[in-house]
């Protein structure tokens, strides 16, 4: 049975530094899979390679059986790999409501003539972008819809500018869902709910994510698998409780113990 | 040592400096040419001439700005008075002492060599056209002007207003006397135009007085209503702001479509050229605004136009010569744009920022050297250029190239298609890709967007409607000549484009107007014809001052005044408490 991602031997150098060097991957259909590390273990550049922003130096990556290598990346997102950005990338001068239509882009087909004759095609499509996009942004509650659909997203708190990034990333309509360190920044309570939101993710929504954390806590909660990068090669791979007892893991986080803190 | 009384404690670094900038910028106006070749538009006949304003509005601005003082909040500050009154005089006066040196300059040394300006006829426009004239008074004439330019800073608010608002109605009613006069035929109205303005130029004296007065006590009297209203206006909820805006533009559609019918040639002759650069200034808008593509080479799209028009509807154009309609030419027209675009945005597409306005600027260049090359010149003509460019025949109506009211409602025509396009597609699919292409264009990208297929398309859109603006100007010419396809024109358009406000549709109308119309294109002349080679320049210290003071243009779009000021707009939200308040405690209330 073929795995939805699978990475073979995954090489990225910059300038004689080996991010990754010879990394080994698979996620299957369904799956939450937490990639941990210290800083600057490749964890970011492994997403960037995977979505094609970086280009490797050796390896593959297979997506649904497919290689993505080459690729460029609005052609990986149109096939269904989405992320959201470890740094928060938003369009800051576009509305909240305008950032998650934008994203629909690959999965809409309406162009010049439409717009400019108004086709009923063309009005069909833009009320489904528009009640997709408030589908999605009211999965995260009241803090995304009313008032603030039409505000612009650079007006967002830090936790709503995460969440509208999620939403973003949900509105490329994925399989796969990258998240780069998503609670980063949040306070505890923030944190909780979001956990609880990423697991609605896969069960509401139907993604299978990959989850860079730093948080052990959230790691904790939602993955079904661990995998433990430590200078762009992965040390250690299996449920949490077996990650984080793992020596060769403890003793790449220099002693530090690897447990959740409250 | 006796104490100086207080009110003559004066900040005099303050007024050397402004009062030497002052001076300065006199030299500079001088020497430059601005009184000898404005001096002929005459404002308030025989009284001033607008060669004086030039050098008149410098002491009094300067005078204003060296005794205004910082508000800052709570703090306690003196009453404006003598001080400030003082402070104003000085400056003014050392700014005047500049041209009195000027003068003497002039009368002992020449070095009309390096500079043109050096010149008697110079020195007889600073002395008022007297022999002998003391050049000191020039110090009395900057001290009187930094005076009542400081004194703008004493008087109330509103009687300010009303001073400012009667000088400058007095000074646009004589700019626009060309047009006025036009005009007035159509509307049998030659009575009051011999009424308030001299035969041969300039507002009378009384008249002007009255006017200014007038105007002054109107806008006293209203108290800032007006701008109240215009506040107002953009406060207005979207879909409120909605309606004022389709009424408002509906009344400048019907202004648009019947003031020409009064207006003589001179005026339509005037909107025709404004028209063709608003055409290809809304064209521009999309690339540059809607897609943040900054192409310096936009003419290229301007020449094909016009070059294909003139091939397929002149019968004598050198190779090719089908003598179509310009109608039917149109198709080609759009088709052979539409390519051009494509050929050159395909290799310039995908570089960023500055390498793409230097590659595009180039290609400009190639289209009009193409144009000029001996070897396209048995099929274009080369520097001789295509000529016998028949009108327009509509088939109900034919349009000759010298009937200036009817190539003017075909330009609006074409205005109109450029209006409604760049507003269907900003609030498309297309136009969002734009914006978040403009943004930030890796991670637009990374969300799905085929950046090179939406800025191409950006591309192909701007260049039709440039290629329409080709087409007009070659039937209304009747000829065309690569050399009418210069660099300085694409120029000139981002200028209008930039100084109305990027991304705004009627910032681009009003830069149009205000550039083209009042100061002209870069071979048309504006209603200030006076300003000939000096347009430029004005062009150029137009575009530093609004990118120092107002880089989001005169009439911005809501999206950019944001984007440029980001951080009063948080704090604004702050202040209101509309930001994220609510979860901050919602939060707090979690912890615990
Ligand atoms: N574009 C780049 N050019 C050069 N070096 C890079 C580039 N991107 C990443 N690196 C280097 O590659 C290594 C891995 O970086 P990466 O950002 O993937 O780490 P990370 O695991 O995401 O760390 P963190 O936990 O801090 O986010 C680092 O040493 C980094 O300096
Ligand atoms: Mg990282």
């Amino acid at each position: 049975m073929s795995h939805l991602l699978e990475i073979k031997d995954l090489q990225v150098t910059f300038g004689g530094l080996d991010a990754l060097s010879g990394l080994n991957f698979h996620v299957d259909e369904g799956e939450i899979v937490s990639v941990i590390g210290p800083n600057g273990a490749g964890k970011t550049t492994f997403f960037n390679t995977i979505t094609g922003l970086v280009e490797p130096t050796g390896g593959d990556i297979l997506f649904q059986g497919d290689s993505v290598l080459g690729l460029e990346p609005n052609e990986v997102t149109s096939l269904g790999i989405a992320r959201t950005f470890q740094n928060v990338r938003l369009f800051p001068n576009m509305t909240i409501l305008e950032n998650v239509m934008v994203a629909q882009h690959c999965r809409t087909s309406q162009n010049v003539f439409g717009a400019l004759f108004q086709t009923k095609a063309f009005k069909k499509e833009e009320e489904e972008i528009r009640q997709r996009a408030e589908e999605i942004l009211s999965f995260f509650g009241s803090r995304l819809v009313g008032y603030r659909l039409d505000q612009a997203a650079f007006m967002l708190s830090y936790a709503n500018r995460r969440r509208l990034e999620i939403a973003r990333a949900m509105a490329t309509q994925p399989r796969l869902m990258l998240l780069d360190e998503p609670v980063a920044g949040m306070n505890p309570s923030e944190t909780a709910e979001l956990t609880e939101l990423i697991g609605r993710l896969r069960s509401e929504w139907g993604f299978t994510i990959v989850i860079i954390e730093h948080d052990m806590a959230v790691v904790k909660n939602v993955s079904d698998r661990v995998v433990v990068l430590d200078h762009g090669v992965p040390i250690a791979s299996g449920s949490y409780e077996e990650v984080s007892t793992d020596p060769d893991v403890i003793e790449a986080y220099l002693g530090r113990p690897v447990e959740s803190h409250s | 040592m006796t104490a100086l009384p207080s009110s003559l404690l004066l900040d005099w670094k303050r007024i050397v400096r402004w009062g030497s900038i002052c001076a300065v910028a006199l030299l500079f106006v001088s020497l430059v040419g601005m009184p000898i070749k404005l001096d002929p538009k005459s404002i308030i006949s025989p009284l001033l001439s607008l060669g004086y304003v030039s050098l008149f509005w410098l002491p009094l601005i300067f005078g204003y700005v060296a005794s205004s003082r910082v508000v800052l909040e709570g703090v306690e500050t003196s009453k404006p008075g003598l001080p400030d009154l003082l402070t104003g005089v000085l400056t003014g006066a050392i700014g005047g002492a500049g041209l009195t040196l000027l003068m003497l300059g002039i009368e002992n040394f020449d070095i009309r060599d390096p500079l043109i300006n050096w010149s008697p006829q110079l020195l007889e426009v600073l002395a008022f056209g007297a022999r002998d004239l003391n050049p000191a008074v020039w110090i009395g004439i900057g001290g009187a002007l930094g005076l009542f330019g400081a004194a703008l800073n004493v008087i109330p608010e509103s009687l300010r207003r009303g001073i400012s608002y009667g000088f400058f109605t007095v000074l646009a009613v004589a700019i626009f006397e060309p047009a006025l006069d036009d005009m007035s035929e159509g509307f049998r109205l030659e009575w009051l135009i011999e009424l308030i303005f001299q035969k041969r130029g300039g507002l009378k004296l009384w008249p002007a007085i009255i006017l200014a007065s007038l105007i002054g006590m109107i806008s006293i009297i209203s108290k800032g209503k007006v701008k109240k209203a215009v506040a107002q206006y953009r406060e207005q909820e979207a879909p409120k702001k909605k309606q004022t805006s389709y009424v408002l533009f509906g009344v400048i559609a019907a202004l648009g479509i019947v003031l020409p019918i009064f207006m003589g040639t001179y005026v339509n002759s005037l909107l025709a050229n404004v028209g063709i650069f608003l055409l290809l200034a809304l064209g521009l808008n999309i690339v540059v605004g809607l897609a943040g593509i900054l192409d310096l080479g936009y003419v290229a799209f301007f020449a094909v136009g016009a070059y294909t028009t003139a091939v397929l509807t002149s019968e004598i154009s050198p190779f090719f010569a089908p003598g179509m309609t310009w109608v039917l030419s149109l198709v080609f027209v759009v088709i052979l744009a539409a390519l051009t675009g494509l050929i050159i945005g395909a290799p310039v597409i995908r570089m960023r920022g500055d390498y793409l306005a230097i590659v595009t600027l180039g290609f400009g260049e190639i289209i009009r050297l193409l144009f000029l090359s001996d070897f396209l010149k048995p099929y274009f003509g080369g520097a001789q250029g295509i000529l016998g460019i028949p009108g327009i025949d509509l088939g109900v109506v034919y349009i000759s190239g010298t009937d200036t009211r009817g190539i003017f409602y075909l330009v609006l025509f074409f205005c109109a298609i450029a209006v409604y396009v760049s507003w269907r597609l900003q609030a498309s699919r297309l136009g969002r890709s734009w914006m978040a292409i403009r943004e930030d264009e890796q991670v637009a990208e990374a969300m799905g967007i085929n950046t090179v297929n939406s800025k191409l398309m950006a591309f192909v859109v701007g260049a039709v409607l440039a290629s329409f603006a080709g087409a007009i100007m070659a039937a209304r010419v009747g000829s065309v000549f690569p050399n009418s396809f210069m660099i300085l024109i694409s120029i000139v358009i981002l200028v209008v484009v930039i100084v109305g406000g990027m991304g705004s549709i009627p910032g681009v109308f009003v830069g149009a107007f205000v550039l083209i119309g009042i100061l002209g294109g870069p071979k048309q002349p504006g209603l200030l014809q006076e300003f000939g080679s000096l347009k430029l320049l004005v062009y150029g210290m137009l575009l530093v001052y609004m990118m120092l003071q107002r880089p989001e243009g005169l009439v911005p779009s809501a999206r950019r005044t944001q984007e440029l000021h980001q951080e009063e707009f948080l704090q604004d939200s702050w202040l209101k408490g509309t930001d994220d308040e609510e979860q901050s405690v919602e939060g707090e209330e979690a912890q615990v």
